[in-house]
């Protein structure tokens, strides 16, 4: 279907989506690179067009950056070493028949549903509360002493609220691949004489690796940028500060928009390193 | 051909995937449940599951003090209008896309979908300094640009993706049927994608819904939808257990009955048809 | 009326041309069918007459008036897809409507012409119905009625039967051959299968990799085949080709005889071979023969039930008269 009118019309229609998403993107990034190099306090009148590399390095060398990515790091590889492994025997699980099977997959969904103020905040108050939170109840119960989750273990708290709500997420697309897995490949594997957790092992676990990458990057990405939970949680202190609080901190809570700007170009190299792998694969099903 | 399971195994694995599922959806379950104590009982040590007396009490104190309707109405223009202003952008571009590609077509989708990638943070003074320049910072208007930024990419994808279903030859026979371009996307195209469309919007509309980075740093009073309205709950305040709870159920169960529709849309929208 | 002339048209993808210079002439009311292997560019052909893609050079007329640039629908041409094409939202009335609607022809005239065509094609007690409700050879039905209710100067059909399993497909071969006769309208009609070009057609154009390699009716092409290629495409099963000193006794460098022109006897032949598979139709026998100093095996028909088996050897002579002989550039030699 090519012909030279229909051609033209296409691009027509195209233009409208194009022109927004490449203003989407330039304006603002150049204008936070012009930034990156200024000395811009906004709150002080201070407005100095150059200065180099100097906000670079500030940011980089402030130990509050190192910990910043230390979090970071360690945030995002628990919530996906969590999320993923649950969601790989969550999926297992969801497919094997069972009485009120649409019903279980909307109770695993749901928690991917509620908005992310939400589930901090339901988290911290209904269940992780030192004295009326529902974990709290549950340690008494036990003849523990209730654990003060959010001022003792800030990280780890932030990490299982997040996990909650991507585990369906991850459930969900594991779930699909998994249902995408021929049957009778796993026949043949047992007439060979594979018992089941080498049927795991060997068919159905690189069945799923490709699902897997790819949950694994999405999530990052999204990860990446984890805000809201932070903010209505523990505002950045105790030790879960990330990249991107960070540089929210820096740049609209104490107005030092030179350096939170030097820090969001930091943080745009960092997720673009990621979206690379994540759009060669996207490509790659592209041509299939 | 899977084998009949035997009826054992089956309530073994349904016991334990309902275990699992119950668990998982228990918080939720228990904010609306408390949603209906009064503050005194949301406090009871030990807390009771359905032994209480059911009141409504909170909803109302909730709307009175916070307003909760305004913040509602504001989330429903903010995910509403971000969603059909990309429907109305996002529709030609996939029709081009899907149906006249050319040897650049992947490209520039795989470069819309990489704007998608771009962390808030990086351009977030930038959008708050042009907001004020142009006067709509805790405007519903910005939000709705900028969602509807923020988005696009997902909504052309899923589109392109469901266009690409419909077969070409189809939008051939129209042509020879003498339909214009205009008749061709009105009678054939369009009824055809109906269900794509529709899903498309659900999807979007519920990432809009819950979107907390835009909402929460670019509104204040007049503009703040659901997502704001919930964070100024996050300094505790006396007893307001009950109350939060039912706040949280009000923001959330609009889009929990609209998301249990969209589960499949889900997996199709947000791995960009990497996984099928 | 329904006369196409393509004049010196070509069409290239990008830097590939698909159809080099090809000049071609279909007179009103014949039946020509397109056929050739995949890829041989006869759909992009009939393409390039529906409008459906641009021609890169070259001009085309319908009765004496100018096509080249005029857009599908207004080319007065219905076609009927491979994959049928039919609207899955609409009924069989709405699809078969369709063209009216958009062509602002009156209701009253419309449901006469919709009735027409379904009785005419069985279609009647389908009308309320959705495509997706409808059998196969119901749906293809239903795309020929969309095109019939257009009278247009010309159907042009792209491998129309290739979805449809092997019996319905004789029975709607028959169809449309039938609805020629009745119509009497130009019909283009693309296909890679030789048994539809033989039995459908009134004029035959063999193309490959978008060069026509002969043109004619049927039992021209089977009788003369021009050279080695429609030698080797028309005809089922396949003519043999000899290569070698057999060909060269003949003054040739290839000779071709087919099946049924080879003479089979348990006693004495031109050719003597032992017999690998034998297939039993019944009403005919075919038999694989390795003949020694010959490249392939020779593929003969025996009328009726014979049986010779596997590993007899089995003595064979060829109809001089109807041998084909093709020289070393493989066109034939008179």
């Amino acid at each position: 279907m090519a012909t030279k009118a229909s051609q033209s019309a296409a691009r027509l229609m195209m233009a409208p989506a194009v022109v927004l998403l490449l203003g989407w993107m330039l304006v603002p990034l150049i204008t936070t690179l012009y930034f990156s190099f200024a000395d811009f306090r906004p709150l002080r009148g201070v407005f100095e067009p150059w200065i180099g590399f100097d906000n670079y390095e500030r940011f980089v060398s402030s130990s509050s950056f190192w910990d910043a990515v230390t979090t970071t790091l360690v945030m995002v590889g628990a919530i996906l070493a969590i999320t993923v492994t649950l969601g790989v025997l969550l999926a297992l699980l969801l497919d094997k028949p069972m009485f009120g099977q649409g019903v279980v997959r909307i109770l695993v969904i749901a928690p991917f549903f509620v908005m992310p103020t939400v589930s901090a905040l339901v988290w911290k108050n209904m269940m992780m509360d030192p004295v009326n939170g529902v974990l709290s109840h549950v340690w008494r119960f036990f003849g523990a002493t209730p654990h003060d989750w959010l001022v003792e273990t800030p990280l780890l708290s932030i990490i299982l609220i997040v996990s909650w709500q991507w585990l369906p997420f991850a459930t969900l697309i594991l779930l699909t691949a998994v249902q995408s897995l021929d049957g009778e490949q796993l026949e043949a594997a047992e007439m060979d004489g594979a018992p089941p957790l080498k049927r795991f092992w060997f068919i159905i676990l690189p069945h799923l690796a490709r699902a897997i990458t790819i949950v694994t990057l999405i999530q990052t990405i999204f990860l990446l940028s984890i805000f809201a939970e932070i903010f209505v949680t523990t505002q950045g202190s105790f030790g879960t500060r990330t990249l991107t609080y960070l540089v929210y901190q820096r740049v609209l809570e104490s107005q030092n928009v030179g350096l939170g700007s030097a820090g969001g170009i930091i943080a745009v190299i960092l997720a673009n390193i990621v979206a690379i792998f994540l759009m060669r694969i996207v490509g790659k099903n592209l041509d299939a | 051909m899977a084998r009949a399971a035997s009826t054992g195994a089956k309530i073994g694995w349904s016991a334990l995937a309902w275990a699992i599922g119950l668990l998982i959806f228990f918080p939720i379950l228990w904010t609306i449940l408390t949603s209906f104590k009064t503050e005194a009982e949301a406090i009871a040590s030990p807390p009771s599951l359905f032994a209480f007396d059911w009141t409504l009490e909170n909803y109302g104190v909730v709307q009175e003090r916070s307003n909760y309707v305004r913040f509602l109405w504001n989330s429903v223009i903010i995910a509403g209008g971000s969603t059909l202003l990309g429907i109305v952008i996002a529709v030609p571009a996939a029709w081009a896309m899907a149906f006249q590609p050319t040897k650049r077509t992947k490209d520039i989708l795989l470069w819309m979908l990489s704007t998608k990638m771009l962390p808030a943070v990086g351009v977030l003074y930038p959008i708050y300094l042009i907001c004020i320049q142009l006067g709509v910072l805790d405007s519903k208007a910005a939000l709705v640009f900028i969602l509807m930024l923020i988005n696009l990419p997902i909504i052309v994808w899923m589109l392109y993706t469901y266009f690409r279903e419909i077969p070409g030859e189809i939008l051939e026979a129209a042509r020879m049927d003498g339909a214009s371009l205009r008749s061709e996307i009105l009678y054939v195209l369009t009824p055809m994608a109906v269900p794509g469309i529709a899903s498309t919007i659900l999807l979007n509309f519920i990432l809009a819904w819950n979107e907390a980075f835009w909402t929460l740093n670019l509104t204040a009073v007049n503009a703040a939808p659901l997502t704001a309205f919930i964070a100024s709950y996050s300094s505790p305040e006396g007893l307001f257990f009950a109350k939060l709870s039912a706040a949280s159920t009000m923001a959330i169960a609009p889009i929990l009955i609209l998301g249990w529709f969209s589960q499949k849309q889900l997996v199709r929208g947000l791995t960009f048809g990497a996984v099928k | 009326m329904g006369r196409i002339t393509l004049n010196n048209i070509t069409k290239s993808f990008g830097d590939v041309q698909v159809i080099p210079p090809l000049d071609l002439t279909i007179e009103d009311g014949e039946f020509t069918v397109f056929v050739g292997p995949s890829g041989c560019g006869k759909s992009t052909l009939l393409r390039l007459i529906a409008g459906l893609e641009d021609m890169t050079s070259g001009h085309m007329e319908i009765d004496g008036r100018d096509v080249t640039d005029v857009p599908p629908a207004k080319r007065g041409l219905a076609m009927v897809f491979q994959s049928y094409a039919l609207y899955p939202h609409m009924s069989v009335r709405k699809n078969i409507a369709f063209p009216m609607r958009m062509a602002g022809v009156d209701q009253a005239e419309q449901d006469a012409k919709i009735e027409k065509a379904a009785a005419a094609l069985n279609l009647i007690d389908y009308l309320d119905r959705r495509p997706g409700q409808l059998s196969g050879g119901q749906r293809q039905r239903v795309a020929i009625g969309r095109a019939i209710v257009r009278e247009p100067a010309a159907f042009l059909f792209d491998e129309p039967l290739s979805n449809l399993d092997a019996a319905l497909r004789v029975g709607m071969r028959l169809e449309i051959s039938e609805l020629h006769e009745r119509l009497e309208t130009t019909m283009i009609y693309v296909t890679h299968d030789q048994v539809e070009a033989m039995t459908m057609a009134d004029k035959i154009v063999v193309l490959r990799a978008g060069v026509i390699e002969q043109v004619g009716s049927p039992l021209e092409l089977y009788r003369e085949p021009r050279n080695l290629f429609v030698a080797g495409f028309i005809g089922s099963p396949r003519m043999n080709l000899i290569e070698g000193p057999e060909a060269a006794k003949h003054g040739a460098t290839h000779i071709g005889i087919r099946p049924e022109h080879i003479a089979v006897s348990p006693d004495a032949g031109e050719w003597a071979g032992k017999v690998g598979v034998a297939e039993h139709l019944g009403s005919d026998t075919f038999f694989h023969v390795h003949v020694n100093d010959f490249a392939e095996p020779l593929t003969v028909r025996a009328p009726g039930e014979v049986s010779f088996r596997s590993g007899d050897t089995i003595h064979m002579t060829p109809d001089i008269a109807r041998m084909h002989r093709f020289g070393r550039d493989g066109l034939r030699i008179a």
